[in-house]
């Protein structure tokens, strides 16, 4: 345990997210009970930040078994999370409170890959 | 309705099951349905704040704040299964003699109630903020909402049913292997909560991911199904597990065996 604080500690260090500027960014919106984009096109190789944002009133939870994520967003409200860098490949989502609100998260091979 | 079900039984399944291996493993202990008990009424308190304060759409909360209160909640209750481990290990011995000869008395000491309370208090409240969201979404959706909340309370039921039957199913296992099969049980649910934690702390971006489905065993058993659902509870099956999750997971596993090794009795007792 003792191990895993130090190691936590000094990665905290090495990877506070104020200091790592310019990573790319989305936006996923949730809109009358679905994801829009469904399809998020995310570039290989990097972290990226996705803003979901909840334009209904009813809170939803974000949550991914392929990418071990899960978050409520409140009614109205907007919440962010990291991804990646994330192997090339289809990674769904879904919203925990109604599982028929679902989406993919698609990461594409760069050329000359 | 029925989907409804088994959305509130799947939030309902880790608390019941988590409660069902504790209050297995404490068997033997004097009072520890009253802490257990208190620690399932606090934790419904604290699912109801946490519900709260999740659902304002302007607090800090409603960010980063929730993932890291979550790796928190789930650090807190590694460490409380650790401590209730390694106490065990030192006393189960001493326990498993008491279970078979009823109503000696055990040895007074530094028992691990406040353990027993906490760890009751953060399921309850970890997998009970979200129902108490879930709920609250669909009564407020309109239609049908009377007959979606019978089926989540008929999921709420049936998720306590299945503790029930896990706990009963434990205290059939023989006297002589009982606290070793429980203390595996806490062994692996601890490690499963440490890399759920670490998935929390790399999702605000703390901790680095160390590369991401280091495999990926969805084809064969999928983190969906019921099965899944169940090993992710009690051993923290994932199927496209990161690298730090595995880290934290050995290293978890590993640490809490080795502190079980030094502190516990087992050993000298067999050869006794």
């Amino acid at each position: 345990m003792r191990l895993l604080l130090s190691l936590l500690a000094g990665t905290v260090l090495l990877n506070n997210p104020v200091l790592a500027a310019g990573e790319p960014a989305t936006t996923l919106i949730i809109d009358h009970q679905k994801f829009t984009p469904t399809q998020l096109n995310i570039p290989v190789a990097s972290r990226t930040k996705i803003i979901i944002r909840n334009q209904d009133a009813v809170p939803i939870e974000f949550e991914s078994y392929d990418l071990s994520r899960e978050i409520v967003v409140p009614g109205h409200g907007e919440a962010s999370i990291y991804i990646g860098p994330l192997e090339p490949g289809s990674y769904q989502f879904f919203n925990d409170f109604d599982h028929d609100m679902q989406g993919t998260v698609i990461v594409k091979p760069t050329k000359g890959n | 309705m029925l989907a409804t079900a088994v959305i509130m039984f799947r939030e309902v399944l880790e608390a019941s099951l988590i409660i069902a291996i504790v209050l297995s493993a404490s068997r033997g202990i004097e009072n520890r349905g009253r802490w257990v008990a208190s620690g399932a009424a606090l934790g419904l308190l604290g699912a109801a704040i946490v519900a709260m304060l999740a659902n304002v759409a302007s607090s800090e909360f409603s960010g980063n704040g929730q993932a890291l209160l979550n790796a928190a909640i789930l650090l807190g209750a590694v460490i409380m299964l650790t401590w209730h481990n390694v106490w065990m290990s030192a006393h189960g011995k001493q326990l498993s003699t008491e279970v078979k000869a009823v109503g000696a008395d055990v040895e007074s000491g530094q028992r691990p109630m406040a353990a027993l309370l906490i760890i009751t208090l953060v399921a309850v409240m970890r997998e009970g903020s979200e129902a108490v969201l879930f709920l609250w979404a669909i009564a407020t959706g309109g239609e049908q909402g009377s007959r979606m909340l019978m089926g989540g309370a008929g999921g709420v039921v049936a998720g306590i049913l299945v503790g029930m039957l896990l706990y009963l199913g434990l205290l059939r296992i023989p006297t002589r292997h009982f606290f070793s099969v429980t203390s595996w049980l806490i062994l692996f649910l601890a490690a499963g909560l440490a890399a759920q934690a670490a998935g929390f702390l790399n999702q605000v971006g703390l901790l680095p991911a160390l590369g991401n489905g280091i495999w990926n065993t969805s084809g064969i058993l999928s983190q969906n199904s019921l099965l899944g659902q169940f090993l992710h509870i009690l051993i923290g099956y994932i199927a496209r597990p990161s690298g730090i999750q595995i880290l934290f997971y050995v290293g978890t596993l590993m640490s809490i065996f080795l502190l079980m090794r030094t502190y516990g009795s087992n050993r000298r007792d067999t050869r006794r």
